[in-house]
């Protein structure tokens, strides 16, 4: 027999636990599936388990560490109830309620847990360049958690590519460790947001190379060099890197949901602001997987409530004493 | 932090980790990782559960920079599995349970 939920929400970073509280709290008894352990943003916590200090959190008047505000949501959402499950969805089936979802061999005929309601939170994580080498080099120069692998380039020169907010603030952060920070843009100017710009060029250790992309990764055991064009130029130009930190964009974790819910050409989930519901009646969706325009912990964090009060009414109307 | 999980440091790691009969896997991790965070409970467990059959060993990278080098560690968290004093086995970043014991060959 599968296991039987009234709510199941699928990811644990603001927005799912943000639900968790919220359902816990209205006594739903929400099952939490937080994700696997793993060194991208896709992992119980979600993308703050990558970063440094989260100075923009609503309620934080000194900053936080990103893990540790995720430990909280976590440790609030277990206080009220919530029941956590380190492991990851591998398949769901959403064409009959209750809604099934499988965790493990997607194979077997018996889905892992059943759901009267379900709540995607499943977030984003980040795009990697795509070229040879790149994942080769992971963990020997190449990295996925800035915070993470920052300390071990003490004293050498290093590359984020990016121009957004992560990678400004990634380049910012490893100027503490490495001599030189190099940020490689393939625009001429930045899209993230002026503070953490003003502070990038006030920065003297870290220098633009503007209207630039990678196209090659060197380096046989370790990450030599990188092989730069400039795309108004084509001149290409070899940078001596021993590190390379990559914040390009994101892609939304969908592709549980394809073919089952509303996507938008780009992967994420459609909503029907301002409300949570999905093209599927009982499933609602927050933070970053249906959100490609804010993208910020605290709009997650906010749409994550929206959902759970969401899914706890439609609930009441719908399910509650009927099975 | 389970009782069948040591920490050891630059001064007692080729002492700890080549004078043990059993595989040894040193996990190398910082209190500013993330997903060291996240994958310490799961090498709790599995030393716990295979207690006799490997042991696991937990190497501050903070305080402890020559092992680091030593073994050209530039991410953490990165496990490394001994063999009579060899390295066997690399693994870098956080994984889940199910895929640690599978790379182990547990």
């Amino acid at each position: 027999m599968s296991d039987l939920h009234d709510l199941i929400i699928v990811g644990s970073g603001p927005a799912g636990l943000t639900a968790a509280i919220y359902a816990a709290r209205a006594s739903l008894n929400p099952l939490v599936l937080e994700g696997e352990p793993s060194s991208t943003g896709d992992q119980p916590g979600g993308q703050l388990m990558l970063t440094t200090d989260v100075e923009n959190y609503p309620g934080f008047p000194d900053g936080i560490m990103g893990p540790e505000l995720m430990m909280n949501f976590r440790q609030q959402a277990e206080r009220f109830g919530a029941k956590m499950e380190t492991v990851k969805a591998s398949k769901v089936d959403l064409s009959q309620r209750p809604f099934k979802v499988w965790v493990g061999d997607p194979e077997v005929p018996q889905p892992t847990y059943l759901a009267r309601a379900l709540i995607v939170s499943t977030g984003a994580k980040s795009i990697m360049l795509g070229l040879p080498n790149e994942n080769r080099l992971i963990g020997h120069g190449v990295s996925t958690c800035a915070t993470c692998d920052g300390f071990f380039f003490r004293d050498q020169e290093i590359a984020v590519v990016g121009g957004g907010d992560s990678a400004i603030e990634e380049a910012t952060f490893l100027t503490k460790f490495a001599s030189r920070v190099t940020i490689i843009h393939r625009r001429n100017e930045l899209r993230a947001s002026k503070i953490m710009q003003e502070r990038a060029f006030a920065n003297p250790k870290i220098t633009f190379l503007w209207d630039s992309e990678v196209r090659e990764i060197k380096g046989e055991d370790r990450l030599e060099g990188l092989v730069v064009e400039n795309n108004k130029t084509n001149e290409r130009s070899e940078l001596a890197v021993s590190g390379l930190f990559v914040a390009i964009g994101h892609r939304p974790n969908t592709d549980l949901f394809v073919g089952q819910l509303e996507m938008k050409d780009n992967g994420y989930l459609v909503t029907d602001a301002p409300s949570s519901r999905t093209s599927v009646e009982g499933v609602f969706a927050c933070g970053d997987v249906q959100d490609d325009v804010y993208r910020q912990a605290i709009t997650a964090a906010g749409s994550g409530c929206t959902a759970s009060i969401d899914a706890e009414r439609w609930l009441e109307a719908n399910e509650h004493g009927n099975s | 932090m389970s009782d069948k999980v040591s920490q050891i440091t630059d001064a007692t790691f080729d002492e700890v980790v080549n004078g043990s009969d059993e595989p040894v896997l040193v996990d190398f991790w910082a209190e500013w990782c993330g997903p060291c965070k996240m994958v310490a409970p799961i090498l709790d467990e599995i030393a716990e559960e295979q207690d006799g059959k490997i042991k696991v060993m937990k190497l501050n990278v903070d305080e402890n920079p020559n092992s680091s080098l030593k073994y050209r560690v530039q991410s953490i968290p990165t496990m490394l599995l001994f063999k009579d004093g060899e390295v066997a086995k690399t693994i870098i970043g956080a994984k889940s349970k199910a895929n640690l014991i599978e790379e182990l060959g547990l």
